[in-house]
């Protein structure tokens, strides 16, 4: 592991300070996605970029955001270059990241404990399931904070949101899922 | 054959698996049973797609592997290329391959091959793919008498193509025979939480359908791959 030099650290606060392309309230650095910039030579930057999901399709428009940013900073030359380990994970979102999400409408990812697939019930069947649900598990309503809520589906708008909806003010809304 | 040669098949086979089976669940986009489902499924098929582009492009170019190969030089299984069906036979797709891929890129992980960072990231993807695929299972399966009877219908339809998966690959690191007992395990468990009975036709053998990873695929594919490349043979280099 290299220490990033002062002009690496400057670089990489103007590519992190990006706003994210689908959630333009978080940046990049609050969404965890901008690894690192390596200054290459004279006026030639990488940037280490890793996607929240592999399919996203958002990570050509941040790349060509990161690019523009860069330039406007006066680097000549700026290579994206996509990393997929370590994998980006919800907690790489940072608190701040988490309080803009939950102001924008949107519940925050809970931190997730262990990694392994995330268990949530559909709905009834004719089986009755038994799920205990603990505190910290909870999933809170961003408008009124109630913690009654139910799974309406576990792809909503992007991947990397579950559709609920609060029993208690009846607004539908969108949970950051963990992954 | 070099170690090259032997990671690009095995690129290839878990690729088309990936990039078929997308281009099925997007076939779903304006037919779903309902938005939600329609969202997800979509939802779905764009995780398939980003996995297929990262290991098409560790072979060559990712639009020439997809919209300019003939049919016999796909890798896929055979049972990513079947049809839709109803939506049952969707759901029994999803929950045989799913429960299968999510297997092997947890063992692809754990290793240090040339899949491993894909399957890293992948394998937390397809963990909600099994997810969903086991919730629509109990919810059919357990669900009315309907539901009940299309889903054991689509279970048992599909089951002769579930041999193929534990083929050994060329160039994997993993034998995919070690998956079959967790997948039995894993898929026998859900569909008895469905009330539904685990199919006993055979899997594999004279019977059974199963050389995808040879290059032979099964009637359907072929309309399928000329509606998927259909644009790119006709509009070379098109974009927009």
């Amino acid at each position: 592991m290299v220490t990033p030099t002062a002009l690496e650290a400057e670089l990489l606060k103007v590519a992190g300070a990006v706003p994210d392309p689908e959630l333009p309230v978080l940046t990049l650095q609050e969404l965890g996605v901008v690894r690192a910039v390596h200054v290459r030579g004279t006026d030639a930057v990488e940037v280490e970029l890793t996607p929240t999901y592999t399919g996203c399709p958002a990570v050509e428009a941040m790349s060509l955001d990161i690019e523009r940013a860069l330039h406007e900073h006066g680097v000549r030359e700026v290579t994206v270059r996509r990393v997929l380990t370590p994998a980006w994970s919800t907690d790489d979102i940072t608190d701040e990241g988490r309080r803009k999400l939950r102001e924008f409408g949107i519940a925050p990812p809970r931190v997730r404990q262990e990694a392994g697939p995330v268990t949530v019930a559909l709905g009834p069947t004719r089986t009755p399931t038994t799920a205990e649900v603990d505190e910290a598990d909870q999933i809170r309503c961003p408008h009124c904070g109630s913690a009654d809520t139910e799974l309406l589906s576990r792809f909503s708008s992007t991947a990397c949101k579950a559709l609920r909806r609060c029993l208690v003010c009846r607004e539908p809304f969108d949970h950051f899922k963990e992954l | 054959m070099t170690a090259d040669v032997t990671v690009h098949l095995a690129a290839l086979a878990l690729g088309d698996d990936a990039l078929v089976l997308s281009h099925r669940l997007g076939e779903w986009v304006g037919h779903a049973p309902v938005l939600e489902e329609e969202v997800a499924l979509a939802n779905i098929a764009l995780d398939l797609l980003g996995q297929a582009r990262v290991l098409l492009s560790l072979v060559g170019d990712e639009d020439e592997l997809a919209y300019l190969r003939e049919e016999r030089a796909f890798r896929n299984l055979q049972l990513v290329e079947q049809p839709n069906g109803d939506f049952a036979h969707t759901i029994a797709r999803q929950l045989y391959f799913s429960t299968y891929q999510h297997l092997l890129y947890a063992e692809l992980a754990a290793g240090h091959g040339p899949f491993a960072p894909l399957a890293g990231k992948a394998v937390k993807e397809v963990a909600y793919h099994r997810d969903h695929a086991e919730q629509w299972t109990l919810r059919l399966g357990d669900g009315t008498d309907v539901g009940h009877e299309r889903m054991a219908r689509a279970c048992e339809a599909l089951w002769r193509f579930t041999g193929e998966m534990f083929q050994p690959v060329e160039g994997l690191d993993v034998d995919p025979e070690r998956l079959q007992e967790a997948w039995l395990d894993s898929v026998g468990d859900v569909l008895r939480r469905a009330t539904l009975t685990v199919p006993e036709g055979p899997r594999s053998g004279a019977w059974a359908a199963g050389a995808g990873r040879q290059g032979l695929h099964t009637e359907p594919f072929g309309p399928m791959l000329a509606e998927m490349q259909h644009l790119h043979r006709s509009h070379p280099g098109a974009s927009w």
